[in-house]
């Protein structure tokens, strides 16, 4: 395992969060290394995606800390968080239905330091990494197939110019066609320094596509590897993930 | 835990009920009419709570069915002589059974907001077509009749006296309370109150909601009526006043201030209310509404149990 | 029955400007409804306090256009401390208490009013008078300004919604409120402004409708229950369905304020409620089903 010197980039540090009189996350601790490529595995209904909300400001811990660079955001609103440089891509999507596809994407646009140069620049250069959006442009979100918005909602979520992006499962639903292209982005990101914490069902392709792996069950981390040890264990895959 | 619950309950309740009984007798005039006033507008709250409290839908049109009460009494006591204290009753009753029916037939499909505006509207409707229905209603200034005495016929005939009088809107109000008790507690009342935590489970469980929400909205507005008829009988007037949206939403407030699914919450916000109107009208004349109205928002922002709140589990357990 | 086509005439332009005002007034407890899920109760005392607030400024300037822009900036900043207080405590409970929070809030504006004004109605004199013919028919020049007027700034906030730099953050927020947070939009600043955009074009309404009628602290009253049934008619949230709808009920009730008395020519708008309730629950001129 790579040691990281600096502060990880993201440190979820023994969160526990409730709803209601459910107790999800029961003291749930990871870390994301600048540039990194993080997956969370895990069975349906054990918090990864509770997980993902707690990093991006939507859900906040009633214990534990989240830290951004080493400093803690646990109590930020979510605006300020995804301002801070944290994209969130959640499960279904949920591109706004009534705005068209440059309206989608110009939401995240309007920050500090945003002159109307840099704007045109990233927008561009987004519509430059997806062709299919470019060509859909004036088209009403709501109106693309299930892949294209996957591709909106990740998209959007690059305009804010992420140190990291949270992906809930992306694939989810997609035809495998799209499933690669998935897979192709996320590697677009990882070159591009942009980290990723990556949720998903889909096993195989979060092991090939990530550094390292943490397994959660129950509220809890269970087992956390290098995907490398991860992709030849099938004992361990076996026991968390009934694979 | 429950059985000295219970007993604490029933104790308090009969000291509840001794004070009211003894209070005309030692209270002087003005405080005995205030005292029965407040019963009566707690009743009316009461009946709101059934929907607000238990099936968690507001609604603005208790002032149609608490009106019907009050016009029916008066077309009783008006039309047949001599003025009969039970033909008014079912008079009111039957009235504002047939509105309630009627609103409830348009309204209960729609959720929440809109159900809360159909039922201001209907209040509307109702005021206007009493308002301008001269010949019927006595438009503007509604109509006047004498009280009917408590008798029953072949037997007994007593005029009210304002004591009496007191004493017979006590056990109407008591007999209702513990009607309601009882149906709130009852499998129904169980439907009801499932129904509003989460409305969309228990269809999936099964239950057919909007029946269930159409006899909630029918007994809501037959106690509403019997409030009006009580009201009719007290002051021998029936006005379109009081079919005006506003007397839903203070119906509404004295379940807020009182506490809303504890039925005797809204009497005690009723009481609560009335008296603050009373003292704070020798301070502040007409515009009591406005401390009132401020105590009302805080209390929705920061004490939602209402007054009872903390003591809700408790005293209808 | 024969009623004189001059009176069809003259009701089908009273019935067209009390149209738009309502349009004004429905827009913008439409928009507030789209975005926080609230309905707002105190409207109605909004448009009433913008009234008045046009009565005060015009005494001390003489110039109704001062009122006008005065009574929206006063109402919109009443909004935004209205919903500051209120509302936002509020957010993420039950929807019950924003409906019951906002009723308090309209018994309180409206009593203070009556404190404040007393029961007399006060009048706002028309900014310039002169009429027009039409046909052979005299019909006030101010009446036709203040629709267009009415018009002018439903135009202005529907340009601002669609081509603004914050047209896209409200948007946005009314679409899926926490994936606009989550895109670093500032959504408790937009729901602030959105809530004293609203409130202020209520005001500007009471200010508009003025020289209408007297004002008085009850105006409100009869607005809110007027602008309820234009929004749930429209759709809920639905901006043009409002607009049309206020419309279109505004002239049903000046066809039948022919035949019947004017208080019982809002019968029509009830009528139309529960028929739409009945058979178009969305709303009469809802495009798509929300």
């Amino acid at each position: 395992m790579t040691s990281v010197t600096a502060a990880p980039l993201i440190e979820v540090d023994e969160i526990h969060t409730y709803y209601g009189k459910s107790h999800i996350l029961d003291g749930v601790s990871l870390a994301v290394g600048s540039g990194e490529v993080v997956g969370l595995l895990g069975r349906n209904g054990v918090g990864k995606s509770t997980t993902l909300k707690a990093v991006a400001g939507l859900v906040h811990p009633s214990r534990g800390e989240v830290r951004f660079d080493g400093r803690p955001i646990t109590r930020l609103p979510a605006h300020r968080v995804a301002r801070l440089g944290i994209g969130y891509v959640p499960e279904d999507r949920r591109i706004f239905p009534l705005l068209t596809v440059t309206e989608n994407l110009r939401t995240g646009l309007d920050r500090r330091g945003m002159t109307a140069a840099r704007k045109k620049e990233l927008l561009e250069k987004v519509y430059a990494y997806f062709p299919v959006l470019a060509e859909r442009r004036g088209q009403a979100g709501g109106t693309l197939s299930g892949g294209e918005q996957q591709m909106l909602a990740i998209a959007r979520a690059m305009m804010l110019e992420p140190k990291i992006i949270l992906l809930d499962e992306p694939t989810e639903g997609l035809m495998p066609r799209m499933v690669s292209q998935i897979r192709e982005i996320i590697d677009v990101l990882h070159r591009e320094h942009v980290a990723v914490l990556l949720v998903e069902q889909n096993v195989p392709l979060t092991l090939d596509a990530s550094q390292r792996i943490y397994i959660l069950e129950k509220g809890v981390v269970r087992h956390h590897a290098p995907a490398a040890a991860l992709r030849v264990d099938d004992a361990v895959i076996h026991q968390y993930l009934g694979v | 835990m429950r059985v000295r619950h219970t007993v604490v309950y029933w104790t308090g309740f009969s000291v509840i009920l001794a004070l009211l009984v003894i209070a005309p007798v030692v209270l002087p005039e003005f405080w005995r009419r205030f005292l029965t006033e407040i019963l009566i507008w707690g009743l009316l709250a009461m009946s709101s709570d059934i929907l607000i409290g238990y099936t968690g839908m507001v609604s603005f049109g208790h002032s149609a069915f608490f009106g019907l009460g009050m016009y029916g009494a008066a077309t009783a006591l008006l039309s047949v002589q001599p003025p009969n204290l039970w033909l008014a009753m079912l008079y009111g009753l039957v009235g504002a059974a047939a509105v309630a029916g009627f609103v409830a037939y348009f309204s209960t499909r729609l959720r929440d907001i809109y159900f809360a505006i159909t039922t201001l509207i209907f209040s509307q409707i109702f005021y206007v077509v009493i308002f301008t229905w001269t010949e019927v209603t006595g438009g503007e200034n509604g109509l006047t009749f004498s009280r009917p005495p408590l008798a029953i016929p072949g037997l007994f005939s007593v005029p009210f006296t304002s004591q009496t009088l007191h004493w017979f809107v006590v056990a109407v109000v008591t007999l209702s309370y513990l009607v309601l008790r009882r149906i709130t507690r009852s499998p129904f009342g169980m439907v009801l109150q499932s129904i509003r935590e989460n409305e969309a489970r228990t269809r999936a469980i099964g239950y057919p909601i909007e029946r269930y929400k159409i006899v909630a909205v029918m007994l809501s507005g037959l106690f509403a009526g019997l409030a009006g008829v009580l009201y009719a009988v007290q002051n021998r007037f029936a006005a379109p006043d009081f079919v005006f949206f506003l007397v839903s939403g203070e119906a509404v407030i004295y379940n807020v201030i009182g506490g809303i699914g504890t039925l005797v919450g809204p009497i005690l916000g009723a009481a609560f209310f009335l008296l603050l109107r009373e003292g704070l009208s020798r301070f502040f004349t007409e515009y009591y509404l406005i401390p009132v109205g401020l105590i009302f928002i805080a209390i929705v922002i920061f004490m939602p149990q209402g007054l009872l709140g903390f003591a809700r589990r408790w005293l209808n357990e | 029955m024969d009623i004189p086509f001059d009176q069809i005439l003259i009701q089908t332009l009273n019935g067209i400007v009390t149209g738009m005002i309502l349009a004004l007034v429905a827009s913008g407890l439409t928009l507030i409804f789209g975005i926080m899920d609230v309905v707002n109760f105190a409207h109605g005392e909004l448009f009433m306090l913008g009234a008045y607030v046009g009565v005060i400024v015009l005494a001390a300037t003489g110039d109704f256009w001062i009122a006008l822009v005065a009574a929206s900036l006063i109402i919109a900043l009443l909004g935004a401390a209205i919903y500051l207080m209120t509302l936002r405590p509020l957010l993420g409970r039950d929807p019950l208490t924003t409906i019951l929070a906002t009723f308090g809030v309209s018994l309180v504006l409206q009593n203070y009013a009556l404190w404040q004004f007393g029961p007399v109605a006060r009048k706002i004199q028309e900014p310039f008078t002169g009429h027009f013919t039409i046909f052979y028919l005299d019909y006030p020049w101010y009446r036709l300004v203040i629709a267009l007027l009415a018009a002018a700034i439903i135009g202005a906030l529907w340009l601002f919604l669609k081509f603004g730099t914050y047209g896209i953050w409200i948007r946005a927020t009314t679409q899926d409120r926490v994936m606009a947070q989550a895109m670093g939009i500032p959504v408790p600043w937009v729901l602030t402004v959105v809530f004293a955009i609203g409130a202020g074009m209520a005001g500007a309404s009471g200010v508009l409708f003025g020289p209408l009628v007297g004002v008085n602290h009850t105006m409100g009253l009869d607005w809110i229950l007027k602008a309820f049934i234009v929004v749930v008619v429209g759709g809920m949230g639905n901006l043009a369905g409002s607009i049309a709808a206020a419309i279109f009920i505004s002239l049903l009730e000046a066809y039948a304020a022919l035949w019947v008395s004017p208080a019982q020519a809002i019968i029509v708008s009830f009528v139309v409620l529960i028929l739409t309730l009945l058979f178009r629950p969305t709303g009469l001129f809802a495009s798509t089903p929300r």
